[in-house]
């Protein structure tokens, strides 16, 4: 069953959620999916289209209060 | 019975809390009532930011290092037996030599290590100079370079983030020295989608590789690299060719992280402002160690050490702890052979870094050796 790992990265100028975000993925199986949290408007759209340039899934991006949740899921 | 402290690791992290809680508790070591113990797996200490000067012949080996018994502050007993399973249920840590070390409070500072090896083929096509061996393979292969294709490549995740930008740009005047530059083509490769992780350090890096035509692809996570046909190829389908390939390999946390089951990759869930191990108030986490979405960096260990110096001699003397970290790095960035900038931020100041000057490189040279102040709690 895959499950989902939550990365708090709100605030974090360096290395950034995207980086974050990569680095996560190599640490789960295919299938898993990462969360990241960020205050970085850029994550919106850095993430998916590093996503589909290297072959992962969107699953959703949310926008709350202040911050927005991006979840991804390892496709290979 | 007298409260023990057991740090696990002693690199700059772990000797900066031992030193500095030697500073702030003294009567209570001299009473009895404390006693401070440090596990390690080495003889020496090394600065490990003097690596990046090695491939270049720019520093002496024997500059990096001193004996870590010196530098430790004397009341600590240092022990060279490596940890191999750290088990927070029972207070303890277990070690090569079978012995089982007890503790009150637990500071895990074993640090971050490159795994080359997790990608095919890096090992053998690659170079590299975040260790010493990989340091002097890179300055043999450089002393040999004559020009041709050479490929700066980053990978995720890594320490000293600002490392990969400083050996491009000293790279550039080396080749220009060397005499070389007119047969060579420098391309640099980034994870993600701009030249940095830090956005100022990324828009300045750009314009200056454009103006020495150094050449760049963004999203550029490595899939392998063939050593026999000299190409490097990415997780998002692009495959360069190159006669020298430096890389900035990818890093795991320690194995006895991963083996005692405190966190994936080696990096252990750590409160960010307590810097508390997530489920425990007695085991503290310090450094590259730190699952905390910030730069892994000496600055980072240093100023996360010293937070925990003050909360610990906090908890010891008054039961309470003292403050919170802030998320603070400074890191100074190389911006050639004769330049240099610098840029800090923490949780809620963003990065600023200024122009480069001559005086910022000097000032990172004599940090060079004032390291040795940091390391023995003094700076």
């Amino acid at each position: 069953m895959s499950k989902r790992t939550t990365i708090d990265a709100k605030g974090a100028f360096c290395p950034g959620p995207l980086m974050e975000l990569i680095a996560a993925l190599k640490l789960v199986e295919v299938g898993d999916e990462i969360e990241v949290l960020s205050t970085d408007k850029g994550t919106v759209t850095d993430t998916p289209e590093w996503v589909n340039k290297v072959g992962h899934e969107m699953v959703e991006t949310v926008e709350h209060d202040g911050y927005w949740s991006v979840v991804v899921r390892k496709a290979k | 019975m007298a409260k023990r402290i057991l740090i696990v690791g002693g690199g700059l992290a772990g000797t900066i809390v031992a030193n500095g809680l030697c500073r702030q508790i003294g009567p209570m070591l001299r009473s009895g009532a404390v006693n401070i113990t440090m596990i390690g797996n080495t003889d020496t200490h090394m600065y490990q930011p003097g690596l990046l000067y090695v491939p270049f012949g720019k520093i002496r080996e024997a500059e990096l290092f001193r004996e870590q018994r010196k530098v430790l502050d004397r009341r600590v007993p240092y022990f060279i037996d490596p940890a191999t399973k750290i088990d927070v249920e029972n207070k303890q840590v277990i070690t090569e030599s079978g012995k089982a070390w007890k503790y009150d409070y637990l500071v895990i500072a074993t640090g971050s290590r490159i795994v080359p090896e997790s990608i095919p083929g890096m090992a053998e096509g690659a170079h590299w100079f975040y260790d010493l061996e990989g340091a002097r393979k890179m300055r043999d292969a450089l002393e040999k370079f004559e020009g041709g294709k050479v490929v700066v490549n980053v990978n995720a995740p890594h320490k000293c983030p600002v490392a990969p930008l400083e050996v491009t740009f000293m790279l550039y005047d080396f080749f220009k020295r060397k005499g070389v530059l007119d047969k060579t083509e420098i391309m640099y490769t980034y994870p993600i989608g701009r030249l940095h992780a830090l956005e100022p350090v990324a828009m300045w890096a750009g314009p200056e590789m454009d103006k020495y035509n150094i050449k760049y692809e963004t999203f550029f996570n490595t899939k392998e690299v063939d050593p026999e046909a000299k190409t490097i190829t990415s997780e998002e389908g692009s495959t360069l060719p190159y006669d020298l390939l430096v890389t900035i390999p990818p890093h795991n946390g320690q194995k006895v992280i991963t083996d005692s089951d405190l966190g994936a990759g080696g990096w252990v869930p750590t409160n960010t402002k307590t810097l508390h191990r997530e489920g425990s108030t007695d085991v503290f986490v310090v450094g590259d160690t730190t699952n905390i979405p910030i730069s892994k960096a000496g600055s980072t260990a240093h100023f996360e050490a010293d937070t925990i110096v003050d909360n610990l001699a906090s908890l010891l003397m008054e039961g309470r702890m003292a403050r919170d970290y802030d998320g603070k790095v400074f890191c100074f960035v190389e911006t050639g052979m004769d330049s240099g900038t610098y840029v800090w931020f923490n949780y809620t100041t963003p990065p600023n870094p200024g122009p480069p000057s001559q005086m910022i490189h000097w000032f990172k040279l004599a940090y060079n050796r004032l390291y040795w102040l940091s390391a023995r709690g003094l700076l």
